[in-house]
């Protein structure tokens, strides 16, 4: 074309690469270098400002479920309820005193780390178990344990199957991408069963399959299934088997790199545990407030400067109790007995009660 | 046709152009470096594992379908990503012919003189094209799965086959090791038959006494391997499939995220392509079918010998952008839960081993190079029906 002189479309390339040569190309570049350095840069600072991002943006950003009723999905009317939503609520009351500055992001397996490694969120609290790959080369931290679960089977009850054990060769529907698919696969060979996976990218289609009569069982951890079987066209013709196949710590994540924001997410955590030993509610913080336990004073910032180190406000866990309520609450009202859930407490109970939850003291 | 560059260079202006275009492909290049040179800093900053060494690591994870041998416990992540590969060339490969043939009947028949006919393609056309194909394979996904029964209540097919919501079961042919020397038989029949068309071709031209090619093809490609195979001994064999308790044990399966990925690859694919032939024919003058007509050809001779020649090579180019299409439009398995390379590689393995920069990388990497092997192979067969010019 550059040869041919004559042709209106050589005329027209060579008018526009004059176009561009005449200073075009070079604001083209800059920009090009300004975004490539933004870039290179860019992931440093974020990395170890993400208060200061949250509290500059006036709205933290949660990674969550959106289909996992109890956990994080968004109710009829358009709000995000759930277990994972409430800690995220939980963050937002802590810093702004205000639990509804939250924008949530519904995410899948396959692009809930992505998301959080990139910046799009500023924490991840969808259902996610606490692994040593991912701790150590994802690029991310793990805050706390805020549920402890573990991965069990949901069959028909027409099948009259009773344990996990008689599903040797049975058409299980699993969601890709999570441990709970590299569960099942260990969980059949190390009891020489043989099995037919058939895996789906969203719980939603593996559900609707399973539901569909696709597959004999559907396997995820064992607080989804109670939350899945609601979605079902008949959730009383299926029973949650009794076994427990993996330990399922499900835990809140943050970019590895900020360990303010990383205490942060732990802190919030530990100040509901503590808030429900120390018996402090929903109800009553404002009363506790006047507490003479040193404890409780401490926790709801009536004495030291426990907040300020976290980089808010002294009254933090206050705001938080205030807002949201303390674990027990949140726990019962998301996924426990005060919703269609049902789930016991079990590991989840406090180390007083039988379970494992155990707030770290505040001093 | 202009030659784009002509050595030596001539003019002043002439160098000026080949000097931009060096400099356009430093900055090109520059900039890319620069991305990846970025991105592989921006990962190392953030702790994230990169590199490729996942590759010979477990998968871990079981697959629905397998065309190579698979086991959940000792394959790597690059055995899973061939297995995806396989299972995405499988339903693509399989979708292209079948797609081919159904967009050429519902083209040809669009443009029958048969009012019901012609309409009724049309209709399929307009209904299939204008509705999203992720739409269409969830129809057909959810479709075929809520009409089909359950294991227990599967239909007996003749032939020992079951069809159930969970697949298709069929016998699995086992061949005996005699089975070598049939196949040979049907390859003699094959090559035999190359050779008496060749030949009578040119007896044709010769005597214009018509070819009689399908009735020897039918001595040598079908009478001929029958009779080896009788002779020794018939060895085959089948292994049926048995009802389980759970699953139908043996034989083979078609699973139906399978056929419903197949079944919505294939129509949606066939409104296009009926477009493409419609068009392609549309562009021969009518005067070539009068003159055909003319000739004395009967309607199937004029529309093989003279217009679907003539069509061809306006047909290839739009025909390779919707072969690219459907093996690009198979990635949708995702939705359905086909183990294809999306579904496998940049669905399990990226989430498994958090590398999504290379798993990605690779995957883009496969689609292009599949594209770019059809489009080669198109672009030949184009050549090959173009006109010659003399």
């Amino acid at each position: 074309m550059i040869a041919d002189g004559n042709e209106p479309c050589a005329l027209a390339i060579r008018g526009f690469a004059r176009l561009i040569l005449k200073g075009l190309i070079m604001q083209r570049l800059a920009t090009a270098f300004a975004i490539a350095m933004v870039l290179a840069l860019g992931a440093q600072a974020a990395s170890a400002q993400t208060l200061k991002a949250v509290q500059d943006r006036g709205q933290l950003v949660c990674g969550a479920n959106g289909t996992l009723a109890g956990f994080g999905a968004p109710d009829p009317q358009g709000n995000w309820i759930g277990f994972d939503v409430d800690f995220c609520r939980a963050i937002a009351a802590a810093i702004f005193n205000d639990p509804t500055k939250v924008k949530f992001v519904p995410l899948t397996p396959a692009n809930r780390f992505t998301a959080l490694q990139s910046g799009e969120i500023d924490v991840l609290a969808r259902n996610t178990t606490w692994t040593m790959s991912r701790d150590t080369s994802l690029g991310i931290d793990f805050a706390s344990v805020t549920y402890y679960d573990g991965q069990g089977f949901m069959v028909r009850k027409s099948l009259k199957v009773n344990s996990a054990l008689e599903l040797n060769d049975a058409a299980v529907c699993v969601q890709q991408g999570t441990t709970t698919e590299l569960n099942l696969a260990d969980y059949f060979r190390s009891n020489n069963m043989t099995l037919k996976t058939v895996t789906f990218a969203t719980a939603t289609e593996a559900v609707r399959a399973y539901d569909t009569g696709r597959c004999d069982a559907y396997t995820t951890d064992s607080s989804g299934l109670y939350g899945e079987r609601l979605r079902l066209t008949d959730p009383n013709a299926h029973i949650v088997l009794p076994e427990i196949i993996s330990k399922e710590p499900l835990a809140p994540a943050v970019r590895q790199g900020d360990n303010a924001w990383e205490d942060l997410a732990r802190w919030t955590h530990q100040a509901m545990l503590d808030a429900e030993e120390l018996g402090v509610t929903q109800q009553n913080v404002d009363d506790m407030v006047k507490s003479n336990s040193p404890d409780i004073r401490r926790l709801l910032g009536a004495e030291g400067q426990f907040g300020q180190s976290l980089g808010l406000t002294n009254d933090w866990a206050y705001r938080i109790i205030k807002a949201v309520g303390n674990y027990g609450e949140i726990f019962e009202r998301n996924v426990g007995q005060g919703s269609p859930l049902k789930i016991a407490r079990g590991l989840n109970a406090l180390w007083t009660k039988g379970g494992l939850q155990y707030g770290l003291p505040v001093r | 046709m202009s030659k784009v560059l002509q050595f030596p260079l001539r003019s002043r202006r002439q160098w000026a152009g080949v000097a931009l275009q060096a400099a356009l492909v430093v900055v090109i290049g520059g900039l890319a470096y620069a991305a990846f040179v970025n991105a592989a800093d921006n990962l190392a900053k953030a702790h994230i594992a990169s590199g490729f060494r996942f590759w010979d690591n477990t998968a871990g994870f079981d697959i629905s379908q397998t065309l190579i041998d698979y086991s959940s416990s000792t394959s790597t992540f690059g055995r899973a990503f061939w297995v995806g590969l396989l299972n995405t060339l499988l339903v693509a490969s399989l979708g292209i012919v079948l797609a081919t043939v159904l967009g050429f009947a519902i083209g040809i028949a669009r443009l029958s003189r048969n009012w019901l006919v012609a309409r009724l393609a049309g209709g399929y056309v307009e209904l299939v094209r204008n509705i999203p194909l992720l739409l269409q394979l969830l129809f057909w996904y959810n479709a075929v799965l809520k009409a089909l029964p359950e294991l227990r209540d599967s239909i007996a097919l003749p032939g020992a086959a079951y069809l159930n919501n969970r697949g298709l079961f069929l016998p699995r042919p086992e061949l005996g090791e005699k089975f070598l020397y049939v196949a040979a038989a049907f390859a003699i029949g094959v090559a035999g038959t190359v050779a008496v068309h060749i030949w009578e071709r040119r007896r044709q031209e010769r005597t214009g006494a018509p070819p009689r090619t399908l009735s020897y093809a039918f001595v040598l490609i079908v009478i001929l391997p029958v009779l080896v195979f009788f002779a020794m001994g018939a060895p085959l064999s089948f292994s049926y499939p048995e009802m389980g308790r759970f699953n139908i044990r043996g034989g083979t399966e078609i699973l139906p995220e399978f056929a419903a990925l197949l079944v919505a690859l294939t129509i949606y694919t066939a409104a296009f392509i009926a477009e493409v032939v419609r068009a392609g024919i549309l562009a021969v003058p009518h005067g070539q079918t009068e003159a055909a007509q003319a000739l004395g050809l009967r309607v199937g001779s004029t529309l093989r010998l003279v217009v679907v020649p003539q069509a061809m090579r306006v047909m290839v180019p739009p025909l390779t952008s919707q072969y690219l299409n459907l093996t690009k439009n198979s990635s949708l398995a995702v939705a359905i839960g086909y183990p294809d390379l999306v579904q496998v590689f940049a669905g399990s393995v990226l989430n498994i081993t958090g590398q999504a920069v290379e798993v990605i990388a690779i995957t883009m990497s496969v689609y292009l190079f599949i594209s770019l092997v059809t489009s080669l192979l198109m672009n030949w067969y184009g050549r090959a029906v173009s006109i010659v010019e003399r």
